[in-house]
């Protein structure tokens, strides 16, 4: 059995080969699958944090993942076509700048994760997750409805946006992007685990009456790391619109919910790199079942099967032999 | 001089069924009080009531001269009140030194002095919690409350289930914690031999009542008898 440090490592390391690999052997659609799984991975680590930390079993984290795909759509339509995207009370310009449309996406679904957090938070268990499911899928009718937008049709943006020093339509360029992003979140990430902060939120995972008697806000704690964890799946959203240079009213389906915490289950709850393991193991899945059957997800149905009744760790706690922090 | 935790007939109900029928109890700077009663009789209820993990229907409950009826619990804790909860009740999941971590707070209490009372958790700092015998989970969970920097230290049935060489650790570091750190502490326990050696006055509690208050030579053979049973 591997330490999981090793593990990670390896994980990682893995991601960054295949793509090189398929580089030198001209395999581009190879390095866009691997954007893929580095993206989704960071939609992962982002609800891994509420989820597997907090123990907030959120079912509409595709909210955010679709607020930063349509903070991408929408800054990018309005550069493209030269049109302000407001001029009252003050002058907003669309834009193609890729770090801008990242900040303005984590903004923007960290405010709706402070929003929802703030209303859902006060609910627990089964209701918790209904109401982040409403939330999610009234984000997903008003992005239907929304004309202006493209309504059901979704959002076109012809050409990536850009990145300064980098041609971002070279597939391994933005590939390398995704992949310092990822790499950025999960250095984050692991200290704020580790720190007093995200001590207590497990903590609060695991006892909240224990919690309180120590004198931890619970309530709060859970919040921020709601916020925080929102914020993260924005940025993957804006990336994965930027991978498919299109955005839909689907990013906020509760299917995507669904599919980000799948990642999560397969690769192991409450482990760093477990939601780039699950990420993985998806798309290849979904790759590879997908060109044998369509109706490929009832394979997938019996693996996630397996791994909730008999390998509670996921990926990551099978190839290390433990189950980890993992709560139940 | 007035009282660092001062309860006035507190009264208190789990839904329809009532607890506590009038407790009062109170603790003042640097002493050590007992909280005896036999098995039921509200001990776990009062202090439940004053680390405000259950509202009181009636009564004063006040610690260091502040009103605790309006404050959640996590407030009432960040005033400086430590509790060891009844059984051990560790962060299981999280190693020795992040449970001590998680509840840490600016005050003379750090991890070096937390080592210091209880080497055992020094010397396991990296040891996950679920895997230290109950002893150890004890002092962690002492050490836990005290990384909060506590006025007041409450321990509720602290050396219950443990080896009688590991109460005599706990005792002794209780010992300690009285003669050298000056802390107020609140105990619930039955071993009253233990109690009448560190012990300064005591309380008991009766069918939800508090029916005795007073120094602990006090308390003679024939109440101990009368209400402890012993």
């Amino acid at each position: 059995m591997l330490p999981e440090r090793l593990l990670n490592a390896v994980i990682l390391l893995t991601l960054l080969a295949v793509p090189l690999a398929a580089l030198a052997l001209d395999e581009p659609f190879i390095i866009t699958l691997a954007t893929k799984v580095t993206i989704l991975a960071l939609a992962g680590v982002g609800l891994n944090l509420a989820l597997g930390q907090g123990g907030l079993v959120s079912f509409g984290h595709a909210a955010y993942f679709g607020l930063g795909g349509y903070a991408m759509g929408i800054l990018a339509s309005h550069a493209q076509s030269f049109t302000p995207l407001m001029e009252v009370p003050f002058l907003i310009e669309g834009t193609k700048s890729m770090p801008v449309i990242w900040i303005t996406a984590i903004i923007v679904s960290s405010l709706a994760a402070l929003l929802i957090g703030a209303l859902s938070l006060r609910t627990s268990g089964v209701y918790f997750i209904m109401v982040t499911l409403a939330f999610g899928q009234m984000f997903y009718y008003f992005a239907i409805s929304w004309p202006a937008y493209g309504g059901e049709d979704g959002l076109s943006i012809y050409v990536r946006n850009g990145f300064p020093g980098l041609n971002t339509l070279v597939p391994i360029q933005f590939f390398g992007i995704c992949f310092v992003l990822l790499c950025v979140v999960l250095f984050f990430v692991s200290r704020l685990n580790r720190s007093a902060f995200g001590l207590a939120l497990d903590g609060a995972h695991q006892h909240s009456e224990r919690a309180l008697t120590v004198g931890i806000n619970i309530n709060r704690v859970r919040l921020v790391a709601f916020v925080i964890s929102g914020g993260i799946t924005g940025l993957a959203g804006a990336l994965f619109a930027d991978l498919n240079r299109f955005v839909s009213p689907t990013m906020f389906s509760w299917h995507t919910s669904g599919e980000i915490m799948i990642f999560i289950i397969l690769g192991g709850v409450a482990r760093i790199c477990g939601p780039i393991a699950g990420a993985a193991a998806y798309i290849i899945l979904e790759h590879y079942l997908g060109d044998v059957s369509e109706y490929w997800q009832v394979y997938l149905g019996f693996i996630l099967l397996f791994v909730v009744l008999f390998a509670k760790g996921g990926i990551v706690g099978a190839l290390t032999g433990s189950r980890g922090k993992a709560h139940g | 001089m007035s009282a660092l935790l001062d309860l006035r007939g507190v009264e208190a109900s789990y839904g329809a069924s009532q607890a506590l029928f009038g407790v009062d109890l109170q603790v003042r700077e640097g002493e050590l009080v007992a909280l005896m009663g036999r098995n039921g009789m509200g001990k776990t209820t009062t202090i439940k009531v004053i680390c405000r993990l259950l509202k009181n229907s009636a009564g004063d409950v006040a610690f260091a001269g502040q009103d605790l009826r309006s404050l959640p619990s996590h407030k009432a804790a960040q005033l400086g009140l430590g509790l060891v909860p009844e059984g051990r009740r560790c962060f299981t999941n999280l190693s020795v030194w992040e449970n001590l971590y998680a509840a840490a707070r600016p005050g003379a209490w750090d991890l070096a002095k937390v080592y210091e009372l209880f080497p055992r958790l020094g010397e396991r700092a990296d040891q996950m919690a679920k895997s230290l015998s109950g002893g150890e989970q004890q002092m962690l969970a002492i050490g836990r409350a005290l990384m909060t920097n506590p006025r007041l230290l409450i321990l509720d049935e602290a050396t219950e289930g443990l080896a009688p060489v590991v109460r005599q650790e706990i005792w002794a570091a209780i010992g300690t914690l009285k003669s050298t750190s000056g802390l107020s502490i609140l105990v619930v326990d039955k071993t009253i031999s233990e109690l009448r050696r560190i012990a300064d006055s005591a309380v008991i509690l009766e069918r939800g009542r508090s029916v005795w208050q007073g120094r602990i030579d006090a308390l003679t053979s024939d109440l101990r008898n009368k209400y402890l049973g012993v």
